[in-house]
Formats: C-alpha cells, sequence, structure tokens
C-alpha cells in the first residue's frame, strides 16, 4: 500500500509561510516556513495550478531573516491542518489519516477534515491527483474548502508579530477591554486588548478563522453580499435562544452603517458577527450575506471579551501594521492635533477654530460655510469657554483615504451655555494636514 | 444538485464481487470426525441450511472449540441471513484464534453489508496483520476504503446520498485457508504461503448476478469442495534450491527468454488478453487449490476481461534462476484496477516447451 503519492502535498508546500507585518518604513523581512514550495511544484502539473495564485501572493516578501518570537493562542484545527499536510507532504499518509481522524473526534462536522480523509482514503485505492479527488466533486464546493485550508494554514504559520500592532488601534478609551480587527483578504479575526498598564498599547491576544461575505468586503449596498469596511462597534447581544440555527452559538449586531457610511451613501444594514450552523464545524471563507461569521467554539470564545455598546470592531480588506514605534508617532500626532482643536475652540478665535475644518465639511445639518457662520456667530457671545475631553479613542479607519474616527465625551462650558455630549468625528488628512469633515453626537 | 449524476461513476468501481470459496482447504487430519466437515460444507452449497446447522452442531457438540466446526457453523448463518449470530461466531473466532484471517474478512463482509465500515476496515487490517499477503482482504479492504472515502466526500461536500444503497460487495471467505491455527488446528510448514495465487484471482468465481445480488446468495459457482489438497500447503520454497547458473551463457540466454516470457504474460494481463493470458500458463500448471483447470480458466477470464476498467500489471526486475529445463523467477507485482492497487512479492515457476517457457506455478506473497 504504500509508494503512492499524494498530490495533496501541492497545498501544503505551497503555502510557505510570509509574516505578516510589513510596514513601508520598518519592512522587517520575514523567514518562510515551507521555502520547498518551489521545489514541489516541478512535480505535477496539478500542483502548479494550485501554486500559482498562492505563489503571487506571496512572492513579494521573499527575503530570508530570522523569524521574531509568535505568539500563538488559539485552539481552532489549524494546527492539526499543519501537521496533517506535513505528513501528507512526507508521504506519511497513515499517520496523515490517523491526524485527520482524531481531528473528526474534535469535529464531527468538519466538511474539510472529511475531504482530506476522503482524499487519504482513495489514495489507497488509487493514485490521486489533486485536493478533493473525488471524480466529479462539485468543483466550487471543492474550491470552497480548499480556500479554507489555505487561509488557515496561512493564519497558522503568520501570526502578527510582536511588536507591530494593527495601524487603526491607535488610542482605545480606557474602558474597552478589547477590541477587534478582522483582516477580510486572510478571513482573519484578531483579537486585542487594551493594554492600560502599557498606555493602552494593543496587545495580541488571539487570532480566528472567519468567514466574510459571498462577494467580499466593501460593502455598498443592500443586497450586494459583502461585509463593510470600517470602524464598527458592538451594539447589542443576540442570545442564541432567540436565534435561527443559521447563527449558531450567539450573535453580535455592529454599527452598520455609521455615520461616515451613510456619508458615503453605504446602504444595507444587519450585519452581525455570529456563529455557525449547527451542520456544519466552519463555512467556507467567503458564504455569507456579508456578516462576519466565526465557528460555534470562536465565537464564544471571542464573545467573553465583548462589551456590548463598547467593543470595536475595525473590518479592513487587508490589515496593515505598525511597528510600535510608528505607532506611539501617529497616536501623539493626532493626540496633540486634537488638542489643538480643543484648545482652538476654547481661544474663542473663530478663524484659528474653522482651520481645523475641512471646506468639504459636513454635519448632519450643515455644510461648511452654515456651520463657520453659525460659529462665528455664536462665539461673538463668548466670553469664556472651557472644553474637556474625556474617555477619547482614536481608530484609524482602513482604507486608502486617510480618515480617523474619533470619539470622545465632551464637557463643554461657557458664560452663558455648559452642554456634555459624547462626540464623534471624522479626520481626514488634506494637503498632509487633518481636518475634520464630519462631526456629530455619537 | 449535481450530487446525483455523482454517484453512478463512484458506486462503480464497488461493485466488484468477489470469491467465495467452499472447499476446506486445511492440510491437516481430522482424526475422528474427519467426515463430517466435508459433508456439513456440501450442504451448504446445496443450500440445505438447517441441515448443514444440525450435522455442524453435531460435530461441536463433541469438538466444541473446533475453528473449522465454529467457521462453517457461521458461515452457515451467514447464509441464513442471521448476521448477528454470524457476527457472535466470527468475533468469538477472533478472540480464540486471533492468527487467523478468515474470521476478520468474514466479520468485515458482515460489518460492510450493516453499512459499519469502519468496523469493516478495522476487521480487514487486523486481518491483513496476521496475514500480510492475505489477498483477498487486500481486496475487501480497498473496497471499505473506496467506500469510507465517499462516505467522506459526502460529509465533506453534502452530496446527496440518498441513493447509495448499493449493497457492497464484499467476499466472503468460505474456507479456513490458513493453517497456522492452534486447538485442532496443526500448525504445517509453511504457514498460509501459496494459499493464495496472485492478488486478483484469488479464489473463487464472480457470480453473474448484478450489483443487486448480496454477498450471500453469490456462493454458487464457487471454487470446488476438494478437500485440500496437502501439496498446496507448502509450494512456498520454489526459489530457493535452486543455485544461480553463474557460468553458462546458455543459462543467460534463458534467463532472457524467461523474463520475456513474463513481460508478455504482465502484457497480456494488462491487456486483458485472456487467451494470451492463459497461453503463459502450462498445461499441467499447478491450479490454486488444485480447482479443475476449467474452473481456474474461467475464473481467470472473469477476473481480467470481466474486470470493469483499465488493468495495469508491471513489475520490478525480476530475479530470475534457470536449471535445466526449469526457471524460477521472483519479483515485485505491481497489481492495478479499480478499486484495487496492491504489490506483492510473486514467483512463478517456468517449465521448458519446447522453445517457450511456461508457467508451472504462481505464488504470491
Amino acid at each position: 500500500m504504500q509508494g503512492r503519492k499524494l498530490i495533496l502535498l501541492g497545498l501544503a508546500a505551497c503555502l510557505a509561510g510570509s509574516a505578516l507585518a510589513k510596514q513601508a518604513k520598518t519592512q522587517t523581512p520575514v523567514s518562510k516556513t515551507a521555502p520547498k514550495a518551489s521545489k514541489k511544484t516541478g512535480s505535477s502539473a496539478s500542483v502548479a495550478k494550485l501554486a500559482a495564485p498562492i505563489a503571487l501572493a506571496t512572492a513579494a516578501s521573499a527575503t530570508p531573516a530570522k523569524r521574531q518570537p509568535v505568539i500563538v493562542s488559539d485552539s481552532g484545527p489549524e494546527a492539526q491542518l499543519a501537521k496533517i499536510f506535513k505528513e501528507i507532504e512526507g508521504n506519511r499518509l497513515g499517520n496523515a489519516l490517523q491526524l485527520t481522524e482524531s481531528l473528526l473526534q474534535q469535529h464531527p462536522n468538519y466538511r474539510l477534515a472529511h475531504l482530506i480523509r476522503g482524499d487519504l482514503l482513495l489514495a489507497r485505492t488509487q493514485p490521486i491527483q489533486t485536493f478533493g479527488a473525488l471524480n466529479g466533486a462539485p468543483a466550487d464546493k471543492v474550491a470552497d474548502l480548499r480556500a479554507e485550508a489555505v487561509v488557515r494554514l496561512k493564519g497558522y504559520r503568520e501570526k502578527p508579530e510582536a511588536n507591530f500592532v494593527p495601524r487603526y488601534l491607535l488610542q482605545m478609551q480606557a474602558d474597552q477591554r478589547h477590541a477587534i480587527v478582522v483582516d477580510t483578504k486572510r478571513s482573519r479575526l484578531y483579537l486585542y486588548e487594551n493594554d492600560v498598564a502599557n498606555g493602552g498599547r494593543p496587545r495580541f491576544v488571539a487570532d480566528y478563522y472567519i468567514t466574510q461575505g459571498k462577494l467580499g468586503a466593501e460593502k455598498l449596498a443592500e443586497g450586494d453580499k459583502k461585509t463593510p469596511v470600517g470602524v464598527y462597534h458592538v451594539t447589542a447581544n443576540l442570545p442564541r435562544q432567540k436565534l435561527a440555527d443559521l447563527y449558531g452559538s450567539g450573535a453580535y449586531p455592529i454599527n452598520y452603517p455609521n455615520e461616515w457610511d451613510k456619508q458615503q451613501g453605504r446602504k444595507g444594514s444587519g450585519i452581525w458577527l455570529h456563529g455557525t450552523p449547527s451542520d456544519t464545524f466552519a463555512r467556507p471563507p467567503r458564504a455569507s450575506d456579508g456578516c462576519v461569521v466565526l465557528t460555534n467554539q470562536d465565537l464564544d470564545a471571542v464573545a467573553k471579551n465583548l462589551q456590548v455598546g463598547l467593543t470595536p470592531v475595525i473590518i479592513s480588506n487587508s490589515v496593515e501594521w505598525l511597528s510600535l514605534d510608528d505607532w506611539a508617532k501617529e497616536r501623539n500626532e493626532l493626540n496633540k492635533t486634537i488638542d489643538a482643536w480643543r484648545a482652538d475652540w476654547e481661544s474663542r478665535d473663530t478663524d484659528r477654530y474653522l482651520r481645523h475644518y475641512s471646506k468639504r465639511f459636513k454635519s448632519a445639518e450643515q455644510n461648511f460655510d452654515q456651520f463657520a457662520a453659525q460659529k462665528k456667530q455664536v462665539n461673538a457671545g463668548k466670553e469664556w469657554i472651557k472644553l474637556k475631553l474625556d474617555n477619547l479613542s482614536v481608530f484609524r479607519n482602513p482604507g486608502k483615504e486617510e480618515v480617523v474616527v474619533v470619539t470622545f465625551d465632551q464637557d463643554y462650558r461657557s458664560n452663558n451655555l455648559n452642554n456634555q455630549m459624547k462626540k464623534r468625528q471624522y479626520w481626514q488628512r488634506e494637503d498632509g494636514k487633518w481636518k475634520i469633515i464630519y462631526e456629530g453626537s455619537a | 444538485m449535481t450530487s446525483t449524476s455523482l454517484l453512478q461513476p463512484r458506486f462503480k468501481q464497488l461493485k466488484t464481487l468477489r470469491a467465495l470459496a467452499i472447499g476446506l482447504a486445511i492440510g491437516f487430519a481430522v482424526p475422528a470426525f474427519a467426515d463430517n466437515l466435508p459433508e456439513v460444507q456440501r450442504l451448504i452449497k446445496q443450500g440445505q441450511y438447517p441441515q448443514a446447522m444440525e450435522k455442524v452442531d453435531a460435530y461441536l457438540s463433541s469438538k466444541p472449540k473446533d475453528a473449522q466446526g465454529r467457521f462453517l457453523k457461521g458461515l452457515i448463518y451467514t447464509e441464513m441471513n442471521k448476521p448477528a449470530e454470524a457476527i457472535a461466531v466470527f468475533t468469538k473466532l477472533t478472540e480464540d484464534y486471533p492468527e487467523l484471517p478468515e474470521p476478520y474478512n468474514n466479520l468485515a463482509v458482515l460489518y460492510a453489508q450493516q453499512k459499519q465500515y469502519d468496523k469493516a476496515r478495522t476487521a480487514l487490517e487486523m486481518a491483513i496483520r496476521t496475514h500480510p499477503s492475505y489477498a483477498i482482504a487486500y481486496e475487501n479492504l480497498g473496497d471499505i476504503y473506496a467506500k469510507l472515502a465517499s462516505q467522506a466526500y459526502d460529509k465533506a461536500l453534502q452530496l446527496d446520498n440518498a441513493n447509495a444503497a448499493t449493497q457492497n460487495k464484499l467476499a466472503l471467505i468460505r474456507d479456513l485457508i490458513t493453517t497456522s491455527g492452534k486447538g485442532n488446528v496443526k500448525p504445517s510448514a509453511a504457514p498460509s504461503a501459496g494459499a493464495l495465487a496472485a492478488p486478483a484471482p484469488t479464489v473463487a468465481a464472480k457470480p453473474a448476478a448484478a450489483p443487486s445480488a448480496s454477498v450471500v446468495t453469490s456462493t454458487q459457482g464457487a471454487a470446488s469442495t476438494t478437500p485440500a489438497k496437502i501439496a498446496e500447503a507448502k509450494p512456498a520454497p520454489a526459489a530457493a534450491p535452486t543455485p544461480p547458473a553463474p557460468v553458462a551463457s546458455k543459462a543467460d540466454a534463458a534467463s532472457e527468454d524467461v523474463a520475456k516470457a513474463i513481460a508478455a504474460w504482465a502484457n497480456a494481463w494488462s491487456r486483458k488478453d485472456v487467451k494470451g493470458y492463459l497461453a503463459a500458463y502450462a498445461n499441467d500448471f499447478n491450479t490454486p487449490k488444485g480447482m479443475p483447470r476449467k474452473a481456474w480458466e474461467a475464473e481467470r477470464e472473469d477476473r481480467i476481461a470481466g474486470k470493469p476498467g483499465k488493468i495495469s500489471v508491471t513489475f520490478d526486475e525480476p530475479k530470475i534462476s534457470v536449471s535445466g529445463d526449469k526457471a524460477t523467477a521472483k519479483f515485485r507485482q505491481h497489481y492495478q484496477a479499480p478499486g484495487l492497487t496492491s504489490s506483492t512479492t510473486k514467483t512463478l515457476v517456468f517449465v521448458r516447451s519446447g522453445n517457450k517457457w511456461l508457467i508451472k506455478e504462481e505464488n504470491s506473497r
């Protein structure tokens, strides 16, 4: 029974790891965990087919170097899958089958593991050429499972590097204990802790496989089957008992469309983080109508850290990572900018104050000119203004445009009016300067 | 869903029906009731199961431990469609005689009928562990793996498996071939050697019935009832005694001819050229377990021409020793057909007949 080549190894071999954190300036080179990829691809045409798209993805960062220590904390099937593919690669198919079967004991509804098991069993009766070797297997389903295998193994091999943080988490307010960052391209959710003792530095806790919308990210319209990209937060906790089976062990709606989305004319609703239906352990990387879907065990683990109304959920196409130094720099720059805005408001010099606002500024009711006119009028009647900002949070909005979302409790006092509110602003960098393009109550 | 169309090709490879042999091929003497068991077998063959049961029970009352008797009892239960009782008998046999592969094999067949493929797999793997050369178990295991693979695919890809009721066709062993038992099973010089021929040919015939035929009904046409040919138990050492012919270039030429004969034989087999294949055998070829030449030919034809899909038979560089008009070739044979891939070590003993080398004996391990 030996001597049979299982070309599944193409999949495993091709997943050469390129690490996650690479930012323009600090371009930390990374090691390749599976440098065999190129050698193996020669062995068969089908491997080459499989390899091609992945090779493209990893080609960018081929520089070898020392690997940073990584934190591994999630308990998903990634480690077992990685082992299984390693055994397949080494043509130790018996071991691979054993490992697959023990994985299935843990997760009896794990379709990917069933597929691998099918391949390994079939390989005992005939040589098989590819992943999902069943004759006439529905190509879309096989492709889904292959995609899941690829992203899971990549996720497993490419943990965020120590000393790098997602660019979006510039400042959390003290009572936000955790933040969630989703990378739709990688099908990955990263859980960060607000390390208050360390100056509010985000600390990596765990990462999880996720499913996004069938048609990808950057939601624009109702029913477009896409996952929104932006800065959101959890707005509710819908317990399992109230949910259809589709949502699995629970659901956490987020506030899509947010103020910015509405301004941009983005439509749709009902974007949730939720679990997985009972007939499967996991769903393919692209399968939802726009929700972010976790396995039930992962949702349960993440849910422990969610605070309704507080926990930020930042969804990105492809997470940008900053070294801690760069992160601190960006954070300081923004904190200074925000404080300058505050001070200029207190100064009652309306022109100085209005310098912080973009000409394209819009609030819910006013454009820039209306806003400027009103401010001039109001400030004329002021003898003094005291402004205090508390619970400040600053999150960078994912995407090409440089936008940050700033939220705080505003305590406004003046000779003729006192007012407390929770305010949210969107700042955009215009010609190198941060300007407010939206503000309103949060 | 596209699934319905998928099932067809997948199950094709499972419909291979395998071998049932009735003959009691045990090469040992059963002193007191020697004549009883062949009688039981005759009754089984005639489908007279209650009578067969009566006889075997009578036999077992005086020899309750007897492996042969109990094995036949398990068979009778199987034939009477009493799988629970049959499973009990064969399970007990595997406990008392863990070195016998046949009870494991039959257990696997029964489990497979009940769609308990994981149990079937375990049993077959046990059969192979005890007897690594056990071809029927390999073939059955191939089917079980395919079946399990198909189940796994169904789960992975959510295929609609509604009409997968296709009966599983595994070969029930009707015969305790191995002679390495304890109790009254007397160990013989070469345990299990030579009991099996090529991987495909094993014992028995494929029932004419279509896939609907169950394992149980497919008994007729089985191999000879002729009890044990003792000679069969010890054909193994074929290659050993012949010293390699060192000098003679004549021998070298002969070696070459033998190698060509092997190639032609494997080639005919691969092409499903039954005529060419059979022509490679001598008239006095030692058929497996001494079955009649005609029956053997029919079986081979069925197994080769009747096999759906492609057959490929290849072999590694043979070791050939020639001694006069006799030559022994030992090589690794790779057999591949839908549902089965196997590699076996094969020994062919050739005799010279005119300018041809013909196969006189065929053994695999």
